[in-house]
């Protein structure tokens, strides 16, 4: 059935087709970097939030992603895959992610709050090996890759531009939970306490705020979030493995960095940026220079901007 | 202090070789290098389990020489290092006679080099890549090579499908997929055909999108991807929802695809080594012993992991001995027919054999299937 609804799709696109012109092949690239780029945004959000309250890059943050992946998998697994199922799996994997994000605050992070930052990040190393094989070590998921259950092909098509169900659906819950994360940052108490504490930790003791409380808050709703995006992703390429974070975590930590790390406007703008430079430098350069040019637009801005596109600059006090 | 941890560990080396030496004893050892986790676990499983069945039915009926033979199997990951580090396991602490390996190309690529250095004979069932034997003469293969599969894709999709313009997606970075690429583009451009499109992508890359609207644009009659199932997999998916609705046509890596997609698939074309569905004698025999032992039908690697076996022990018997050298020579003498076909070696090493298409279609129980879509000979 959805191979019928699918030609008659691509027949129309097709007859249009013949016009498909320079103009159409530019804007669909730009569909596929933006689709591409919202999940690089949503991942780099958890970045910059664990960043901009202790300042540890938490490199275990594209395996929370995997985790989370694996965790929408196993509920769609069980259920066919339908709307309400595919909400079901957000929320179980989010809720799991959330718990193993602050699990691991506890155990690996927080004993080494007041230690040097380079023994915290080593530990991030650590955690995020300690994850990619204790998966592959586990038999319910294991070294191999499966293949994650997704809708069936449905291409929307607007004057010549196809837009994919998928990447519809990964551009809208992207955008939703961002701007859900705005406001909790902004407009709520628990936000306000997370930026007191991001901003001086110690002046946020002193007036009462629950620091620890505010730290596992932040880790709970990053890896909630990867969790989000692990799923997304997992939808839109939908293989899973135990290694399946890496790529994405790294891009992502790149799109922290060129926005600005510790600031939430600058992930997102971030993400956005690496997504579009990748699409259109496969489109319309070369495939292998994709990355090059990626982490190449990095190394300018930092060059230009060193505190990122929207990072604060913090002068040092003598 | 430092003298003391060298004599240590000059003792320790001693009695370890006086250990080793101890082990001398009735069997032959073979090793095989197989991916049996990662990307194409699928492959090395069932290679490593037909390699096994095998050597059980050969040591059942008395070994080789007199002799029982000990298989050794390592894993590597389909990681090139991992075979290097493998390979060498095998040859210098388990002190085996012939390798049966690697699995895929790039792999059985990083050990051919030190095979040939260190004489010990080894025979790839499934690396397909031109270049493989190209290291010296005790590397084998047992299966047809690339450029014989590539001018069979483009020879299926000019003559049988009458395609008149071509898209390749591959990886840049994998000597199988760039090997086919550039066999299928020769023989199909001599055919009178256009390749209108060749994008390429890195392994471990998930988004094709970019390359796959280029490619729309082009507006192709087939597209080609020459890779392995995985990641045809994940390509296949992107094809469709790009809106792309053409033939898909692929090469042996595609093996297996049926259990590992969805039905994005279906309509495509793949060449194989052998189908399980062929009414010859020896394909029914082994097909039925290895669903019978391992409860599933044989993929083609299997059919080779098993080939390649009975080559090599059959060369061994041969000769008389375990010397390399006479296990070599012995191997450039076989003439045989075995399951995927009459094997003779050339004198690259490579045995000349045809190639099956196979189509991809919905079968009784609405899983996908594979029908016989034809021959092609060399």
């Amino acid at each position: 059935m959805g191979e019928l609804r699918f030609s008659h799709y691509s027949f129309s696109a097709m007859q249009r087709g013949e016009t498909m012109g320079a103009l159409q092949e530019f804007l669909q690239q730009m569909v596929n970097g933006v689709a591409l780029g919202s999940i690089y945004a949503l991942i780099a959000l958890g970045y910059t939030m664990i960043y901009g309250i202790i300042k540890l890059i938490n490199f275990a943050h594209g395996d929370i992603l995997m985790l989370g992946a694996f965790a929408g998998f196993f509920v769609l697994v069980a259920a066919t895959v339908t709307p309400l199922t595919f909400i079901a799996s957000f929320l179980v994997a989010m809720l799991i992610c959330a718990l193993i994000g602050i699990i691991i605050e506890r155990t690996c992070y927080k004993p080494l709050r007041n230690a040097p930052r380079i023994n915290a990040l080593i530990t991030a190393i650590g955690v995020s090996m300690f994850l990619e094989n204790g998966a592959r070590v586990i038999p319910q998921i294991g070294p191999n890759p499966r293949q994650f259950p997704t809708f069936l092909n449905v291409n929307y098509d607007f004057a010549g531009v196809g837009i994919s169900r998928i990447q519809a659906i990964v551009f809208l819950v992207s955008i939703a939970l961002m701007i859900v994360l705005n406001i909790t940052v902004n407009y709520t108490k628990i936000g306000k306490a997370m930026r007191a504490v991001s901003y001086d930790r110690g002046a946020a003791l002193l007036m009462g705020i629950n620091v620890n409380k505010i730290i596992s808050f932040t880790f709970a709703i990053g890896s909630a979030l990867a969790a989000a995006a692990g799923i997304l992703f997992a939808s839109a390429y939908p293989q899973v493995e135990p290694y399946m974070g890496i790529m994405p975590g790294l891009k992502a930590f790149v799109a922290a960095v060129l926005g600005g790390i510790g600031s939430i406007p600058g992930a997102m703008i971030g993400g956005f940026i690496m997504g579009i430079a990748e699409t259109l430098t496969k489109g319309f350069i070369s495939s292998q220079l994709a990355d090059a040019i990626a982490f190449g637009i990095l190394i300018i801005i930092l060059v230009v901007k060193p505190s990122g596109i929207m990072g604060r600059n913090v002068s040092e006090k003598v | 202090m430092k003298n003391r941890g060298f004599s240590l560990l000059l003792a320790l080396v001693l009695i370890g070789s006086l250990v080793v030496g101890c082990g001398e004893s009735n069997t032959i050892k073979i090793g095989t290098i197989q991916s049996i986790s990662g990307s194409v676990s699928t492959y090395g499983i069932q290679t490593r389990d037909a390699i096994k069945m095998a050597v059980e039915e050969i040591n059942a009926q008395g070994g080789v020489l007199g002799k029982q033979i000990e298989l050794i199997v390592e894993d590597d990951e389909a990681s090139p290092d991992k075979t290097t580090n493998a390979f060498k396991k095998l040859v210098a602490k388990d002190k085996v006679v012939a390798v049966i390996g690697a699995l895929i190309s790039k792999c059985t690529l990083a050990i051919t080099q030190e095979a040939q250095a260190k004489k010990v004979v080894l025979i790839t069932p499934t690396s397909t890549n031109d270049t493989v034997t190209d290291a010296g003469d005790y590397i084998f293969m047992s299966c047809y090579n690339d450029s014989f599969q590539g001018q069979v894709g483009a020879k299926f999709a000019w003559e049988t499908m009458k395609a008149k313009n071509a898209a390749i997606l591959y990886d840049i970075t994998n000597d199988y997929s760039k090997g086919l690429t550039e066999n299928f583009k020769a023989k199909f451009e001599a055919l009178g055909g256009t390749v209108v499109a060749a994008e390429s992508y890195s392994a471990g890359e998930k988004d094709f999108n970019a390359q796959l609207t280029k490619i729309k644009a082009t507006r192709p009659d087939i597209l080609f991807i020459p890779d392995y199932y995985n990641t045809v997999s994940l390509i296949a998916k992107q094809v469709r929802n790009q809106g792309i609705n053409i033939t898909m046509l692929g090469a042996d890596g595609w093996d297996e695809i049926t259990n590992n997609a969805g039905d994005e698939v279906l309509g495509s074309f793949y060449c194989n080594h052998y189908s399980p569905f062929s009414d010859d004698q020896d394909v029914q025999t082994f097909v039925q012993k290895y669903t019978q032992k391992y409860n599933m039908t044989p993929n083609a690697l299997a059919a080779l992991g098993y080939d390649s076996t009975y080559i090599l022990l059959k060369a061994i018997e041969r000769a008389g001995s375990t010397d390399p050298e006479m296990i070599k020579a012995a191997l450039m003498e076989t003439d045989d027919k075995f399951v995927t076909g009459n094997i003779r070696f050339n004198e690259q090493r490579r045995p000349i054999k045809s190639a099956v298409m196979l189509k991809i279609v919905k079968g009784a129980d609405g899983n996908l299937d594979t029908v016989y879509a034809g021959t092609v000979n060399p």
